[in-house]
C-alpha cells in the first residue's frame, strides 16, 4: 500500500459477554483502506462483516464491545475517542448505509427535512443554501424532479428510490469514507444494478472510499478494487478482486467461488463446502476452517494461521508458510 | 475460548427463564410474597389466628384495639371486635379465589374464541375480532359493572348473596376475555401458516385436534403473560366492584369490602381497619405485577 | 379525507346499533317497570290498561324505535329510585363529572408524558428507576385505595383539603362550576390527582416503552451513523414516532378516565354521573342504569373517532391509499 491509508484496522476484536461466556465475534482483523478506494468485504451470514463496520463507526450494540486492537482513521485512533468527538466523525468522514431503505428512513419526516438536518449538523450552511445542497444531491443520486420532491415522505417513493435517498443522505455531508453494509440486499435484482452503479460512480466522482459489505460475490466482482473475505470473525483471505477470484489461495475462497453456478456450464449437483460455519461459542482451536477443509494437516488444529503472504493475495493459511513475508494489509 | 459451560439438553436448570429468574432479585422477591400470600391465604382457615366469622368468639369489648399493641391482635381489630389480620387472610383468600376464577374464566373464553377465530378466518375471524374490538374500546371496569347490574336485576334478592360470587367471577371474566382472544388469534394466524399444520392437515388429522394439540401449545406464551398481569387487574377488580358495594356480600368479605367497611371509620381515628387490608391489597398486586412484568421480559424474544 | 371520515362514520353505526339494543334490552325487558308503578294490589285490567298506555304491548322493533326516538329527544324515561326524568338527573350531574375528568386527564397527560420521555432516555440514571418503581406501585393501587390514603393524609392527618363535595360552586345557565371560586378548586384537588394517578402511570410507563422502542430502530441507527446530535434524534426523531401510537392509546385511555371517576365519585361524595350510576346498580334502577350505558356507548364511540382521525392527521402514511 503506497498511500498512506484512509482508514486502518488492527488487530480488532470485538466481544460478546453472555452468560455463556465470552463470545469472540471479531478476532485480531486486520485490514487497510486506501483513499478512493473500494474494499469489498464479504463472507456467510455470520462471519463478521456487518460488525466491523459497526465496530469501525463506534456504533455496536451492548453487551458488545471492542475488547482489542485500534481504528485508525488517517493515522489517528478513532476507537478510544470520546462520544461526542466520535460523534463528529460519523457522518461527516464515515458515512454508513444500511440495508433496508425502507426501515433506515424515518417514516413521518420529509427527506428534505432528513437531508437538511444532516448537512446543517456537520457543515454551517444556512438552511436555504442547505436546502439547495439537499435538492442538488438529490438530483446527483437520480430522483427526478428532486425540488418537488424534496417534501415528500419515504413511503412515496419507490424501493430503489428509497436507497438513492439513503446514499444521497450518507454522502451529504461529503464523508471520506462510506461503509455499505449490504445495499442491495434488499432490492429487486434489476434495481440492484442501477444502485451499484451510482455508488461506484459518486465514490469516483467525490473520491470516497468504500467499504462494502456483501454476501454476494456478484456485486463485489463488478465494483470492488480489492476484497477481504470473512470466517467465523476472522479475515480468512484479502487481495485484490481480480486476484482472489481467479486464483484464490485459501481453500475457503476457493470453496466459495467454486460453489457459485457458472452459466456457461451444467452441473448434475451444484457444489457446496461441507459442514457450516461454527457457532461463536464453538470456534475450533487452530485454523476456524480447518474441520471443513479438503487440505488440512496437523498444523491446521494445533495453530491458528496469521494472515501470510500467498502471491498476489494474502490468506490465513499454513499452506503458505513457506513465504517469509509477515502480514498482508 | 475462555469459561464456556457446555449446555446439558433437555434440563430447564439450564433455561434462560431459569436463569433470568435467579438472577433477579425482583423475581425471587415478588414470587416469595406471592408465595406468602398464597399460603397465607390458602391455609386461612387453619392457620388464621382467630376466627372472624365466628359470632361466638367476637367480643364488643375486643372492638378497635390499636395496632402493635400486643401478640393476639397484631394488627388490632376492627368495629365488631374481629381480629384484622385473619381478617385479611381470609380476604385475600377470596380475593385471590375470585382473581384466579375470573382469570381460568377469561382465559377459557378468549382462548377457545382466539384459537377458532385465528383457525376458521373468513366471517368468523372478522365477527368475533369486531365484538372484541368494540368491548375493548369499553373499560373492563364498566362491563364488569354492568353485567353484575343487568344480573343483580334478573335475580330475585333473596337469592343474591349465594350466587354473588359466581356472578362476580363471571362479569370480570367476561370483561376481560377479549385480550387473550385478540392474543390468541394472532399467534394462532401465524402458527397456522407453518408448515407443520399443513403437513398434519395432509396427514388427516382432524381440525379440533391439529387446534388443542399442535397450535395450542405453541401459543401459550404470551398468554401466560397477560394470564398473570390480568390476575392482578381481576384481583383490583374485585376490590373495586366490592368497594363500590356491588361486589361480595359482606358475609364473605374480601380485601375489598373490608377496606369499603373500614373507610368509615377514617375520621374516628381507626385508620388501621382501612388501611391494612389496604396494604395488603396493594402488596399482593404489586407482586403478581412485578412478576408478569418480569415474565414479559424474560419471554420476550427481542429483549434477549 | 372525507372517504375516511365517512368510512369511520359508517364503522360507527352498529356499534351505537349495538350498544341501543343493549340499553334498550335492559330498558325493558329486565325487572318489571309496570308492576313497580302498580303498588300492591292491582287487577289485571289495570293491568293490561297500563301496558297499553305506555306502549308495551307493541311488537319489539317498534318499541325499540320510540325508544331510540325518545332519546334523541333527550328523554330518557324516569328514575324508579329518584322520581325525576333520567334525563334532568344527568343534566345536573354531568358537569361535576366532567369538570372531574377533564382536570384529570389534563394533569395525567401533563405530567405523564415527560415523565415517560424522561425514563426512555435516561433509562438508567436512578431518577428513571424511581418513577418506574413509584409507576408499577400507582398501576398496582386500586383507585379507591389511592383516594383513601389521599383523604388519610390530606384530610384526616393534615387537615389541608376537603374529603367530599364540590366546594362551592357557580351556576353558569345549566352548568355548574366549581373552577370559579377557591373551594370549588380545592375540592377539585384530591378527587383529580386519585383520578389521574392510575392514567398518569399507565402514560408514563407506556410512553417509556415506546421510546426505548423507538430507539432501536433502523432509522434512529441510521440518524446516529449520520453525526446528527443526541439532543436532535431524542426530540427531532424518537419523540415524534412515540408520541404517535401514544396519543391513540391516550385518547383511547379516555374511557377509562371516564370509567374510574365511577369510583373517585363514590370515594369523595363527588356529586357526579358516576356516583349516580353506582347508587341506581345498586337499587337496580334500571332507566338509569340504561341511559347511562346508551350515554357512555355514544361517548367511547365518539373518542375513538376523534382518536382515528387523528391519528389519521398525525401519520401521512394513511394519508396515501387505503389501510390494510
Amino acid at each position: 500500500m503506497s498511500p498512506a491509508p484512509l482508514l486502518e484496522v488492527r488487530e480488532l476484536t470485538v466481544e460478546f459477554p453472555t452468560r455463556r461466556g465470552i463470545l469472540r465475534a471479531l478476532d485480531q482483523v486486520s485490514f487497510a483502506i486506501a483513499p478512493g478506494e473500494v474494499l469489498g468485504v464479504v463472507g456467510e451470514s455470520g462471519a463478521g462483516k456487518s460488525l466491523t463496520g459497526a465496530a469501525i463507526i463506534g456504533l455496536l450494540q451492548p453487551p458488545g464491545r471492542i475488547a482489542g486492537g485500534a481504528v485508525l482513521l488517517e493515522g489517528t485512533r478513532i476507537d478510544d475517542l470520546p462520544a461526542e468527538a466520535l460523534r463528529r466523525i460519523r457522518g461527516r468522514r464515515i458515512g454508513a448505509i444500511f440495508q433496508d431503505p425502507l426501515t433506515t428512513l424515518n417514516p413521518l419526516m420529509t427527506i428534505g427535512r432528513q437531508l437538511v438536518e444532516t448537512i446543517r449538523t456537520h457543515l454551517d450552511l444556512s438552511a436555504a443554501a442547505a436546502r439547495a445542497r439537499a435538492v442538488s444531491w438529490l438530483e446527483e443520486v437520480g430522483i427526478p424532479a428532486a425540488a418537488r420532491r424534496i417534501d415528500a415522505y419515504p413511503h412515496e417513493f419507490s424501493g430503489g428510490q428509497r436507497q438513492r435517498v439513503v446514499i444521497a443522505l450518507a454522502l451529504c455531508a461529503e464523508p471520506q469514507l462510506i461503509i455499505a453494509d449490504e445495499p442491495t440486499t434488499a432490492l429487486d435484482v434489476s434495481i440492484q444494478a442501477q444502485i451499484i452503479a451510482l455508488l461506484k460512480r459518486l465514490a469516483r466522482e467525490h473520491t470516497t472510499a468504500v467499504m462494502l459489505i456483501t454476501h454476494d460475490m456478484g456485486v463485489i466482482a463488478e465494483t470492488a478494487d480489492r476484497v477481504a473475505v470473512m470466517y467465523a470473525g476472522r479475515i480468512a483471505e484479502i487481495g485484490p478482486v481480480a486476484e482472489v477470484i481467479r486464483a484464490p489461495a485459501h481453500p475457503y475462497t476457493a470453496g466459495l467461488m467454486a460453489s457459485i453456478p457458472a452459466l456457461d456450464r451444467r452441473v448434475a449437483r451444484l457444489a457446496q463446502i461441507e459442514g457450516t460455519m461454527p457457532r461463536l461459542d464453538a470456534i475450533p482451536a487452530g485454523c476456524a476452517f480447518h474441520p471443513r477443509c479438503p487440505r488440512g494437516f496437523d498444523r491446521c488444529r494445533q495453530a491458528r494461521p496469521e494472515l501470510m503472504d500467498a502471491g498476489a493475495t494474502a490468506a490465513a493459511c499454513w499452506l503458505h508458510a513457506h513465504a517469509p513475508s509477515a502480514a498482508h494489509a | 475460548m475462555s469459561g464456556l459451560a457446555a449446555p446439558r439438553p433437555g434440563s430447564w436448570r439450564d433455561s434462560d427463564l431459569w436463569y433470568s429468574f435467579t438472577h433477579s432479585p425482583i423475581a425471587i422477591g415478588s414470587a416469595v410474597v406471592s408465595l406468602i400470600f398464597l399460603l397465607g391465604a390458602g391455609l386461612a382457615p387453619w392457620i388464621a389466628p382467630h376466627d372472624p366469622f365466628d359470632i361466638a368468639t367476637l367480643s364488643l369489648l375486643d372492638s378497635f384495639r390499636h395496632p402493635f399493641a400486643g401478640w393476639t391482635y397484631p394488627l388490632g381489630t376492627d368495629e365488631q371486635g374481629r381480629d384484622m389480620l385473619s381478617a385479611i387472610m381470609y380476604g385475600a383468600r377470596l380475593s385471590l379465589v375470585v382473581g384466579a376464577a375470573s382469570v381460568l374464566f377469561a382465559v377459557g373464553v378468549g382462548v377457545g374464541l382466539g384459537l377458532v377465530a385465528g383457525y376458521a378466518g373468513g366471517w368468523v375471524d372478522g365477527l368475533l375480532m369486531r365484538a372484541a374490538d368494540v368491548q375493548l374500546t369499553f373499560p373492563a371496569i364498566l362491563m364488569a359493572l354492568l353485567v353484575d347490574g343487568v344480573v343483580g336485576a334478573l335475580v330475585p334478592r333473596d337469592r343474591h348473596s349465594e350466587i354473588q360470587i359466581y356472578v362476580i367471577v363471571f362479569a370480570i371474566g367476561i370483561a376481560r376475555w377479549p385480550q387473550f382472544a385478540r392474543t390468541v388469534r394472532g399467534s394462532t394466524l401465524v402458527e397456522r401458516g407453518k408448515d407443520y399444520v399443513a403437513a398434519a392437515q395432509v396427514i388427516g388429522i382432524g381440525r379440533a385436534k391439529i387446534l388443542f394439540s399442535h397450535i395450542l401449545p405453541n401459543v401459550l406464551g404470551p398468554v401466560l403473560v397477560i394470564g398473570t398481569l390480568t390476575l392482578g387487574l381481576a384481583i383490583l377488580d374485585e376490590a373495586t366492584l366490592s368497594f363500590l358495594g356491588v361486589g361480595l356480600p359482606p358475609t364473605q368479605p374480601s380485601l375489598g369490602t373490608l377496606i369499603r367497611i373500614g373507610d368509615d371509620f377514617l375520621f374516628s381515628g381507626q385508620w388501621w381497619v382501612t388501611v391494612f387490608p389496604g396494604l395488603a391489597l396493594l402488596a399482593l398486586v404489586l407482586a403478581i405485577n412485578l412478576l408478569g412484568d418480569w415474565l414479559r421480559d424474560a419471554l420476550n424474544p427481542r429483549l434477549r | 379525507m372525507l372517504v375516511f371520515i365517512l368510512s369511520r362514520l359508517l364503522q360507527a353505526i352498529p356499534v351505537l346499533l349495538a350498544v341501543g339494543v343493549i340499553a334498550f334490552s335492559m330498558f325493558r325487558y329486565v325487572g318489571d317497570p309496570v308492576s313497580g308503578m302498580l303498588g300492591q294490589d292491582y287487577t289485571d285490567a289495570q293491568r293490561t290498561a297500563l301496558i297499553h298506555r305506555l306502549g308495551l304491548d307493541q311488537p319489539a322493533y317498534v318499541q325499540f324505535g320510540h325508544y331510540v326516538w325518545a332519546a334523541l329527544h333527550g328523554n330518557f324515561g324516569y328514575s324508579y329510585r329518584i322520581a325525576e326524568p333520567v334525563a334532568t338527573l344527568f343534566a345536573t350531574r354531568l358537569p361535576a363529572t366532567l369538570e372531574l375528568s377533564i382536570t384529570a386527564s389534563v394533569l395525567s397527560v401533563v405530567v405523564g408524558i415527560p415523565l415517560g420521555v424522561y425514563a426512555g432516555i435516561w433509562r438508567r440514571s436512578w431518577l428513571s428507576r424511581t418513577f418506574m418503581l413509584t409507576s408499577l406501585i400507582g398501576v398496582s393501587l386500586p383507585t379507591f385505595l389511592i383516594g383513601i390514603l389521599l383523604i388519610l393524609v390530606f384530610s384526616v392527618e393534615l387537615g389541608w383539603l376537603p374529603s367530599f363535595g364540590r366546594g362551592h360552586v357557580i351556576q353558569l345557565g345549566w352548568w355548574s362550576t366549581g373552577f370559579l371560586t377557591l373551594s370549588g378548586l380545592r375540592a377539585l384537588i384530591l378527587p383529580a390527582i386519585t383520578l389521574g394517578l392510575f392514567q398518569l402511570t399507565l402514560i408514563m410507563r407506556l410512553v417509556r416503552a415506546e421510546m426505548l422502542e423507538v430507539l432501536r430502530a433502523d432509522y434512529i441507527k441510521f440518524a446516529r451513523a449520520r453525526g446528527l446530535r443526541s439532543r436532535t434524534i431524542h426530540f427531532g426523531h424518537a419523540l415524534k414516532n412515540t408520541l404517535v401510537p401514544v396519543i391513540t392509546v391516550i385518547g383511547l385511555q379516555l374511557g377509562g378516565v371516564i370509567a374510574y371517576s365511577l369510583v373517585t365519585e363514590t370515594v369523595f361524595q363527588w356529586p357526579g354521573m358516576g356516583l349516580l350510576f353506582i347508587q341506581s346498580v345498586a337499587a337496580a334502577d334500571i332507566p338509569v342504569m340504561s341511559a347511562y350505558l346508551m350515554l357512555v356507548g355514544v361517548v367511547f364511540v365518539i373518542i375513538n373517532l376523534v382518536v382515528d382521525l387523528l391519528y389519521y392527521v398525525v401519520d401521512p402514511r394513511l394519508r396515501i391509499g387505503r389501510r390494510a
